[in-house]
């Protein structure tokens, strides 16, 4: 065989896995969107096949798992933590840059060993303290606890570093001010590490399952995470209601993520990179 | 020093908003945690059994059995995941016509959350309605694969390999990219095949990813509780009963005592710990940060 020949055969061979794998990846979410399209009663008749279609199962979801509700509280309260987390982290990520103050170091050890608590080992304690203060089934249960995070401020503190210690002084002199330099130089050169964490914030809010199954009873307050939990017990006879509600959930974070897939794969691999 | 005064205010001023919510939710639980772990909780009281509490918990069946099942859902999970990730990423890296639907494809299950990944395989292992218990038959069948107590555990590991696959596809693709491309060249000049100039260009140059990947996915792995939750409530025969759901599942002997609630959970923030100090102590040698 030519040399072209190989090469040309190498290639058809790696598209060819390329395709298998795909197809075994994307089933799932294949056989999701077929079924949720299908109406009740075909949904075990040729499964594999979108041979109905019909937007019925969708809207019956909808309306039997409230999940327009649950989208609703999903979305406010991940915006209003992200919004928080972005802020406090920026707030903190500049007076660990840029301010000098007795104790730094401590403060900033202190802040990072956070990290290393999962949040698993705390949630006992913080539902008990959300009971005391009488929150369970309110939307401060779900956000406060969350309003900072050490990860954000380790973040964004990286990028504050890299910024000229001149710049600040110039800044300071030219009287703009600290708080000017923070919100028109230091946050405008830094866009991209704050964009990577308001996605992960989102992500990781948007996600989250065991704390508001502990601190919500009420399904007024349900998340779209929690929201699915109900919706499967109570349509457990009707596979295909239950599998349109994950197609609604579902939805909005694919839009989310094919719109900010740089800033996802900044936020994810944030770690990764050596420092 | 003025000056320096008032910085000390403002950043005091900056530092506060973070402060106090780590603090409140973060320091302040451990801390009482540690001691609530000590007591036995009933409804309105609880009763103090001292340190012994974390002994005798570690030593229960209970405990032990779910350390196990962790440990295993673990061991299935974290190698099958980073084995799978590190293929797609390594087939999709060649400059392709078309590679960036394949990409888009293979992160895309970034996207669903634990819930939404659980309730899709909920269904297609499902023994009445689900495709691949269908297509598998068998035990799949009867009493089905999330029902038998041999294949639960490897069950509900499909689903969190699957659910986790975008990720670290995600994460070994930019670790990926970070390679020298002279070096494949100069290993090609050297006359080193495909496999070769896999492991002793490829891997020793990710390494530093594939630790990071390892650890997250670790950790996710010792703090499953979502998929466990919506697939098989720990059972069958507590097969899939994890270190997060004994603590925080429902109808386990923890489920009405936050004292047991909270031993369960500081042992399990030490044995996260632990892992942690293993994993960067044994992997940190073999990971090469070189230029």
């Amino acid at each position: 065989m030519a040399i072209d020949q190989v090469y040309g055969a190498r290639k058809v061979g790696r598209y060819l896995l390329l395709t298998f794998m795909a197809f075994v990846v994307i089933f799932p979410i294949y056989m999701m969107v077929v079924g949720a399209l299908k109406p009740g009663n075909k949904v075990l008749v040729n499964p594999l096949l979108p041979t109905d279609f019909t937007t019925g199962t969708l809207t019956e979801a909808w309306r039997t798992g409230h999940l327009g509700r649950a989208l609703w509280n999903s979305a406010y309260v991940s915006v209003l933590i992200t919004l928080a987390q972005v802020v406090t982290s920026i707030l903190a990520a500049y007076a660990f840059a840029f301010l000098r103050f007795p104790g730094k170091t401590f403060v900033f050890v202190a802040f990072l060993a956070t990290l290393l608590v999962p949040l698993e080992a705390t949630l006992t304690v913080n539902r008990r303290t959300m009971q005391s203060l009488s929150w369970i089934n309110s939307y401060k249960a779900l956000t406060i606890p969350f309003l900072a995070t050490a990860f954000g401020i380790f973040m964004i503190r990286q990028v504050f570093l890299t910024i000229p210690k001149e710049m600040h002084e110039a800044a300071s002199m030219d009287g703009l001010g600290r708080l000017g330099f923070l919100w028109q130089v230091a946050v405008p050169l830094s866009r991209p590490t704050i964009g990577a964490l308001t996605l992960f914030s989102f992500l990781t809010s948007w996600n989250q399952y065991l704390w508001p199954t502990l601190v919500t009873t009420n399904q007024k307050f349900n998340t779209v995470q929690t929201g699915l939990k109900t919706l499967k017990l109570a349509a457990i006879d009707k596979p295909n209601l239950v599998i349109a509600g994950t197609v609604i959930v579902a939805l909005p974070i694919f839009v989310v993520l094919i719109a900010f897939q740089r800033q996802l794969i900044r936020g994810l691999t944030a770690g990764a990179v050596k420092g | 020093m003025k000056r320096n005064r008032r910085d000390s205010g403002l950043a005091a001023l900056m530092l506060v908003p973070s402060g106090v919510i780590l603090l409140l939710f973060v320091v302040y639980p451990l801390i009482k945690a540690v001691w609530l772990g000590q007591q036995r909780c009933g409804v309105t009281k609880c009763t103090n059994n001292g340190f012994d509490q974390y002994l005798d918990a570690f030593r229960s069946n209970e405990f032990q059995d779910a350390l196990i099942v962790t440990a295993k859902y673990a061991l299935i999970t974290v190698p099958i995941g980073l084995v799978l990730g590190v293929a797609l990423a390594v087939l999709a890296d060649k400059y392709m016509r078309g590679v960036g639907i394949f990409r888009t494809i293979f992160s895309s299950t970034v996207a669903t959350s634990v819930a939404v990944a659980s309730v899709m395989w909920f269904f297609l292992l499902n023994p009445n309605v689900g495709v691949l218990s269908e297509w598998i038959g068998g035990i799949a069948k009867t009493p089905g694969l999330l029902q038998d107590p041999r294949s639960a555990l490897w069950a509900v590991s499909a689903s969190s390999i699957w659910a986790n696959l975008g990720f670290t596809f995600i994460v070994v693709t930019a670790g990926l990219q970070g390679v020298p491309k002279d070096l494949y060249e100069s290993a090609y000049v050297d006359g080193a095949g495909g496999f070769s100039r896999f492991t002793n260009v490829t891997l020793p140059m990710i390494s530093p990813t594939l630790l990071f990947a390892t650890v997250v996915l670790t950790t996710r792995a010792f703090q499953s509780f979502g998929e466990v939750d919506l697939l098989t409530e720990g059972g069958p025969l507590g097969k899939t009963t994890t270190l997060t759901y004994l603590a925080y599942g429902s109808g386990l002997p923890t489920s009405n005592d936050d004292g047991l609630r909270a031993t369960v959970s500081v042992l399990l923030f030490a044995v996260l710990l632990a892992l942690a100090l293993v994993q960067f102590r044994g992997l940190e040698k073999r990971v090469h940060y070189g230029n």
